[in-house]
């Protein structure tokens, strides 16, 4: 299990912009109508998003009332799933996965170089720039080790040198482009001559 | 090429690489949506023979005869309705597959879905997608989108006379919903946490409904399956073990891939000829993970002859799972590779039952002290024990899934291990072991 916590200064209100209650309406149709529950986790993005990112208990709040359901149990549903984020991120928010297979391929080196470039520690705003970061576990794009997510792309097949130009560019607030940083297609095997190969990170 | 490579006229999935394009015309013209009126109007029966037939199993991992699941959900609509389920939550370390099938075949799932729902007289479909593949999830929406438009879903969906509709539901970041109750909790909107069996979910399922819970792959398989036959299906492969499956091989290999192939093809064949070898050539391989991280690892003496399938994994002390394969080589530290699987399932173990809440965190913690040799002796023992006392005490096969992995480590590499330890020490001091935290998360070493 893992630790959430919540953000220590909260807004004391919050409602869903007008574009956002027509989407929240639409969402609602996807599900029965005495289940109306089930939309808990769409609203909770729509909120995340809304609030740059972070969910405010506010929102919580707002949501409860909004689908008729006890706070508690949106409050159950925010802190139980690792993608809500219940205190401010960077606008870039790089999420750097550590687990075994892309470990394997040298994550270890991407998360050395986001302490050095971004911050020293997890979850911190960067001094330079609007970023931050966090190690995830697997992020399923195992056979495009080593790779990060920032915000809602993938940035795949890394290694030191192009995960460096990646978060300077961040840094800079021109992100390059997502996908693979090998230039290959998608999952496709490629074509290696060497045989010692280990060109990863 | 060797013998055991499966012939281009029998691949399912042309797409993989997004070659041909994903969009419905380009699907079109690769065979997707031809006939699946007349498929339909075969009838259920049918349907569950023909793919009774193939033997076809469910790709997500416990490889459970997708036939044999059809047949259970109730043959006629009582007061409730029937939904379809597709587990598109793929989250297994090692695996990436259902990634490529949302991206570049979702016609495939789109059509598997509106076989599958009319077979288990669903007429509603939720696909749940992990929330990280917000890429993949707007790429299926688009496809979905563009197949209402050529009215193949929705009223009279693909004028088979079956109304049939698919929604979207993202997950957020859990491992867990991967497991069939807990992905159906989290479509009810609660905590992830999975259900107890009986009843299962072909019974009371979603809103207590009958439900059928796929895999992406498994459903996006059938309509090729229908339309060529089972018995084709069935040809390839051995008996039980049947039909092509995408393999992900990742790790250390010179080139990581996605490739669909044969089952039953020799492990060794998928690594060489697909993936570019092992870094630094075969024999400087140290083990594999056959089925992505929840599976027992296999050292290298059992890697040179395995063929890759449910049964001859089985008889391995191991399992197919997903399919994930994961390439470790002699320049990797194997305690501290399979120590960070151990933290993954400490930090994804739901909390509900408590062997695997504490377990997976003693599990984790007992290796990293092996990785930092500070264990002594009685920590393999205690390690060992504690993988025993998490098996088969918990509601779901997480528990399974968390120490497995670590007792393949224990079977095969013990040496390794003990190589690491050393005796008690005669004066103890007090180790101040942080309990039950997400110690790499903070700052304070004992907060």
């Amino acid at each position: 299990m893992s630790v959430k916590k919540v953000h220590d200064n909260q807004p004391k209100e919050f409602k869903f912009s007008d574009e956002n209650l027509k989407k929240a309406e639409e969402i609602l149709k996807r599900y029965p109508e005495k289940n109306k529950k089930s939309a808990v986790m769409p609203l909770l993005y729509l909120a995340q998003r809304q609030n740059g990112n972070w969910i405010p208990l506010a929102a919580m709040k707002f949501i409860a009332n909004y689908l008729a359901m006890p706070y508690i149990s949106v409050y159950e549903v925010a802190t139980f799933y690792t993608m809500y984020n219940l205190a401010p991120v960077g606008k870039h928010f790089i999420q750097v996965c550590t687990t075994t297979p892309c470990l394997l391929r040298g994550a270890d080196k991407i998360v050395k170089l986001c302490k050095e470039n971004i911050s020293q520690n997890e979850n911190e705003i960067s001094k330079k720039g609007n970023c931050s970061w966090m190690e995830v576990e697997c992020l399923g794009a195992c056979v495009s080790a080593p790779m990060v997510q920032i915000n809602d792309d993938y940035y795949e097949d890394l290694d030191e040198k192009s995960t460096k130009e990646i978060l300077i560019s961040l840094i800079n607030d021109k992100p390059l482009k997502p996908g693979s940083y090998r230039g290959r297609k998608n999952t496709s095997p490629e074509k290696i001559l060497i045989s010692n190969g280990g060109k990863h990170a | 090429m060797g013998e055991n490579m499966l012939k281009k006229e029998n691949r399912i999935f042309k797409n993989l690489y997004n070659e041909f394009g994903w969009d419905i015309e380009n699907s079109l013209k690769r065979d997707d949506w031809k006939d699946t009126k007349n498929l339909i109007n075969k009838g259920r029966e049918w349907i569950i023979n023909e793919v009774k037939t193939s033997e076809l199993r469910g790709r997500g991992g416990a490889g459970f005869s997708t036939g044999l699941k059809w047949s259970f959900a109730p043959k006629e609509v009582g007061s409730r309705p029937h939904y379809l389920v597709i587990n598109a939550d793929e989250s297994e370390p090692g695996t990436c597959k259902d990634r490529d099938i949302l991206r570049f075949e979702p016609q495939k799932l789109i059509e598997g879905c509106l076989i599958a729902g009319y077979t288990v007289n669903a007429h509603v479909c939720y696909i749940y997608i992990r929330g990280e593949y917000l890429n993949e999830g707007k790429r299926l929406q688009e496809a979905i989108d563009q197949a209402y438009a050529k009215n193949f879903l929705g009223k009279n969906a693909c004028g088979s006379g079956w109304d049939f509709d698919i929604h979207i539901h993202y997950g957020a970041g859990a491992y867990i919903c991967g497991e069939e109750t807990a992905l159906l909790e989290s479509i009810e909107g609660n905590k992830g946490q999975p259900r107890l069996k009986p009843p299962f979910p072909a019974l009371v399922g979603l809103y207590g409904c009958p439900t059928i819970v796929n895999n992406v792959e498994t459903v996006a398989v059938v309509p090729t399956i229908l339309r060529r036959g089972g018995k084709w299906f069935a040809s390839i492969g051995r008996p039980k073990n049947t039909g092509t499956k995408i393999f992900c091989i990742s790790g250390n290999v010179n080139a990581p891939c996605n490739v669909e192939e044969e089952m039953g093809i020799p492990l060794k064949d998928l690594i060489e000829k697909h993936a570019g070898g092992v870094v630094g050539g075969w024999d400087n391989l140290q083990a594999v993970i056959p089925g992505g991280s929840s599976m027992p690892l296999l050292p290298k003496k059992v890697c040179d002859t395995l063929t890759m399938d449910f049964d001859s994994l089985i008889e391995n002390k191991s399992g197919l799972g997903t399919a994930g394969i994961v390439v470790i080589n002699k320049d990797q530290d194997i305690v501290e590779c399979m120590a960070r699987i151990a933290r993954f399932y400490k930090h994804e173990s739901c909390g509900q039952c408590t062997p695997c809440r504490e377990g997976s965190g003693w599990m984790w913690r007992i290796l990293d002290r092996v990785v930092k040799r500070k264990a002594t002796f009685s920590d393999i023992d205690l390690l060992s024990d504690v993988t025993k006392q998490i098996e088969g005490h918990t509601i779901c096969a997480f528990g399974e899934g968390s120490a497995w992995p670590v007792q393949g480590l224990l079977r095969h590499f013990r040496k390794e291990v003990e190589s690491r330890c050393r005796e008690e020490p005669l004066i103890k001091k007090k180790l101040n072991n942080p309990y039950l935290v997400d110690q790499h998360l903070l700052e304070n070493k004992n907060a």
